[in-house]
Parts: C-alpha cells; structure tokens; sequence
C-alpha cells in the first residue's frame, strides 16, 4: 500500500521532464533470468512493515480470562508526543522554503478542480512573462505528460510528477522534482498540484503563497462545499470570465462565499482563453516577486 | 481518500517510537483530531483499522480525542465554539473569524511496554 495516499502502488510515482523515458520503480526487483539472478537495489521512501497474516489477527477482547497466578501485569509506560502527524510533510516543507528562499524564488502551489484552467492559465502567464522574469514549472497528475508538453511548448522548463494513484503533491515529490527542475536563481516556481479541492489543502509543499483557481463552469458555491482549500490559499483566481454571460455563476456571491471562509483572500478574475485579466495576476507575480529581495 | 494517507502517517511515528524506546508492544495510542482539520473521524477511524494491519502493533488500542473548533471574530474579537469556517459571530453577528482551534492533528501520547 502507497504511503503517500494509501491508494495506490509503492514506487508508483514518475517524476520526470518531457521526451524523458523513466522507469522508476522504488523497490528492490529480484529477476531470475533462468539461470543468473540479479538485484537492483533503489532508493526507498516507504517503510516496510511487518505484514501478518490473517491469522495474527486473532484481536483477544477478552482480556480478562487467563490466570491470575502470577500477577505478571506488565504496566505501560505513557510516552507524550504531542507530534503533528503531518510533521514528515512539514519538515521537508521547511526545506523546500529554505531553498527557495535562499534562491529568491517565488514559489506557488496552484490548486483547484480539474478543468478548472490552471494549465492555461500558466501557458498564457509562460508566453507573456518569460523574457521579463524566469518561471520553472512542476505539473502533478495522476497520469500522462500531456500537461508538461504543454508547458514546454509554452517556453518554460518543466518536470512533470505523476501520482499514479496519489491524489496530491507532497513535499517529498516536489522535493525530487526541485532537485530535478534545477530553477534558476531570481526566478518564480509555479507548482500545478494535481486537480482535486480536498486533499491537496492538507499538505505543505513549501509554497510562497496558494493559489486556489475556479472557474464560473463551476457553481459559485464551491468555497462553501470545499471549504478547507478556500481557508489555506492565499489568492483566488476566478477563471473563464470569458463565459460568465452563458452561465449562473455571480462572480459577487463566489467572492463573499469565499471571504466568509477566509477573509484574507485576494481575488483575480481573469479568462485565460481571451487573455483578460491575466496582465493583473502578472502584476502580482511581479510584486510578490520583488517583495522577496525586500 | 487521504485519511489512509493520515493513517500511514501515524503507523510511521508510533513504529519510530517504538523502535526508539525498544518497546514490545504499543497498548495504546491516543490521537487529537480537530474537527476543521480536514479529517472525517468516520473514514479516519475505517482507514486505521486497515493500516494497523501492516504494522507491528496491530491490537493497539486506539483512542481518538475530538478538538472542537474555536473561532475568533475579525470584528468584536469574541471566541466562539464552531463546527464550520462559516458561522457568523454570534456576539455581534461579523461574517468573518479566523479559526484558532480545531485545524490540527496530533500523535497526544502513546503507552508502550
């Protein structure tokens, strides 16, 4: 079972940048080819537990039916922790912050539905801001390189990570795909987490600022139904303006929606497609940028 | 399905624990869930069930505490117990409060033997 989401494989995520041909698996492989045995040995991130049978599992609730002749209680010991279990995902978090910061990068962790846009969004925020300010780009999905294709027909370098089954970016994937990515110092990291509003709000990658992106295909309830992504990001993109007079959505009530969960939210409505609104959030970009040297 | 990703989580910490203490056996764990951490107690507690399979502490006994969520008005500054991101203040009716409890997740302490 998959310590990053339980869902999936070990070793089932690909990291890697497009034309790339991986085969990454994280296990130690044992192939007899009739006759010689070999070994790979590979880097391991998930723990090996003990696997038991099913027939360890005889749970005995009834604690009370052996013999009291010897009095053997073995008295616990209590161990205080008071340890955030998400301290794994946290501490590497830390580290990637360091990095960044130490680079004087901007980095933004993109989160939303899929189909909300994001991808298009950073193609056009790519072709119109390369040559001013230097963007490296991490795309997370499940499956494919389509996205990373994308990004690098766009001008920017890219790595993709696939989760395989995962349903989020941690901060171990964006660790190695950091390492891999190599940006540049000066520059802005922009993380396209992998589409999904709920999962992806727990963890930390090391991220400047969140970003969390809808579109008006969506109702214009979303921050109330997913409220925990609204409550952790930062800024809010309202995508496909360029549809607002064919759809139901009020762009006012998905905005007071979204500040009754977090007041703190700063908005962008922008159409990717049309290219309005985009030289906003570019601003923005541009500032938050620069706020870094300051 | 993160909680099973929560669940792991936990399995990793209390199995490092252990090893470091040279335990035997883990009796219990004692586990601190806000109710605005993003974790449904239901499908956490499904989850662990299935992850204390895989570990070397299968018959620990789990103990989950609820940390209800305390907001603080963006106004009038009043706290306030709550159970979502967006029950106005109910002193002076604000729409707006920041949650000051109920976010986190904690490993509270385990009893080893």
């Amino acid at each position: 079972m998959c310590g990053t989401c339980g869902c999936g494989e070990t070793g089932a995520v690909k990291i890697r940048k497009p034309g790339e041909e991986i085969h990454e698996h994280e296990h130690e492989h044992e192939h007899d080819h009739g006759g010689h045995t070999h070994n790979h040995p590979h880097t391991h991130h998930h723990h090996h537990h003990e696997h038991h049978t099913d027939d360890d599992h005889h749970h005995s609730h009834h604690a009370h039916d052996h013999h009291h002749a010897d009095h053997e209680h073995s008295h616990g010991m209590e161990i205080q922790l008071e340890q955030d279990i998400l301290q794994k995902n946290n501490l590497l978090a830390e580290r990637n912050r360091g990095f960044f910061e130490a680079r004087n990068i901007l980095a933004l962790n993109m989160v939303s539905s899929p189909g909300s846009g994001k991808t298009t969004i950073l193609e056009k925020t790519i072709k119109k801001l390369k040559d001013v300010l230097p963007l490296f780009i991490i795309e997370g999905d499940q499956q494919t390189m389509n996205d990373a294709q994308r990004i690098e027909d766009a001008g920017a370098p890219v790595v993709q990570v696939n989760t395989g089954s995962g349903c989020h970016l941690d901060s171990d994937m964006v660790n190695k795909a950091v390492r891999k990515l190599e940006p540049a110092t000066d520059s802005i990291v922009l993380i396209e987490n992998v589409g999904n509003l709920v999962c992806p709000s727990m963890f930390d990658l090391g991220e400047n600022f969140r970003v969390v992106i809808m579109s008006v295909t969506e109702g214009d309830d979303k921050p109330l139904k997913y409220p925990n992504m609204f409550e952790t990001s930062d800024l809010c993109i309202i995508n496909k303006t360029d549809l607002l007079p064919y759809v139901d959505f009020d762009v006012e009530k998905a905005k007071e929606y979204a500040r009754k969960v977090n007041h703190h939210l700063d908005f962008f409505e922008v159409s990717a497609k049309t290219g309005e609104g985009i030289e906003a959030w570019m601003e923005w970009l541009k500032k938050k940028h620069q706020e870094l040297k300051a | 399905m993160h909680e099973l990703s929560i669940a792991m989580n936990i399995i990793d910490i209390v199995e490092a624990e252990k090893a470091k203490n040279n335990a035997e056996k883990i009796q219990s764990i004692e586990l601190e869930v806000g109710n605005l951490s993003g974790v449904v107690m239901e499908a956490l507690k499904f989850a662990f069930d299935e992850a204390l399979k895989s570990s070397s502490f299968n018959d620990a006994k789990i103990i989950y505490q609820e940390v209800k969520g305390i907001a603080e008005c963006s106004a009038c500054g009043h706290r306030f117990k709550t159970e979502d991101y967006v029950t106005p203040c109910p002193e002076c009716m604000h729409p707006y409060s920041d949650i000051i409890q109920g976010k986190d997740m904690r490993i509270k302490s385990i009893v080893i033997e």
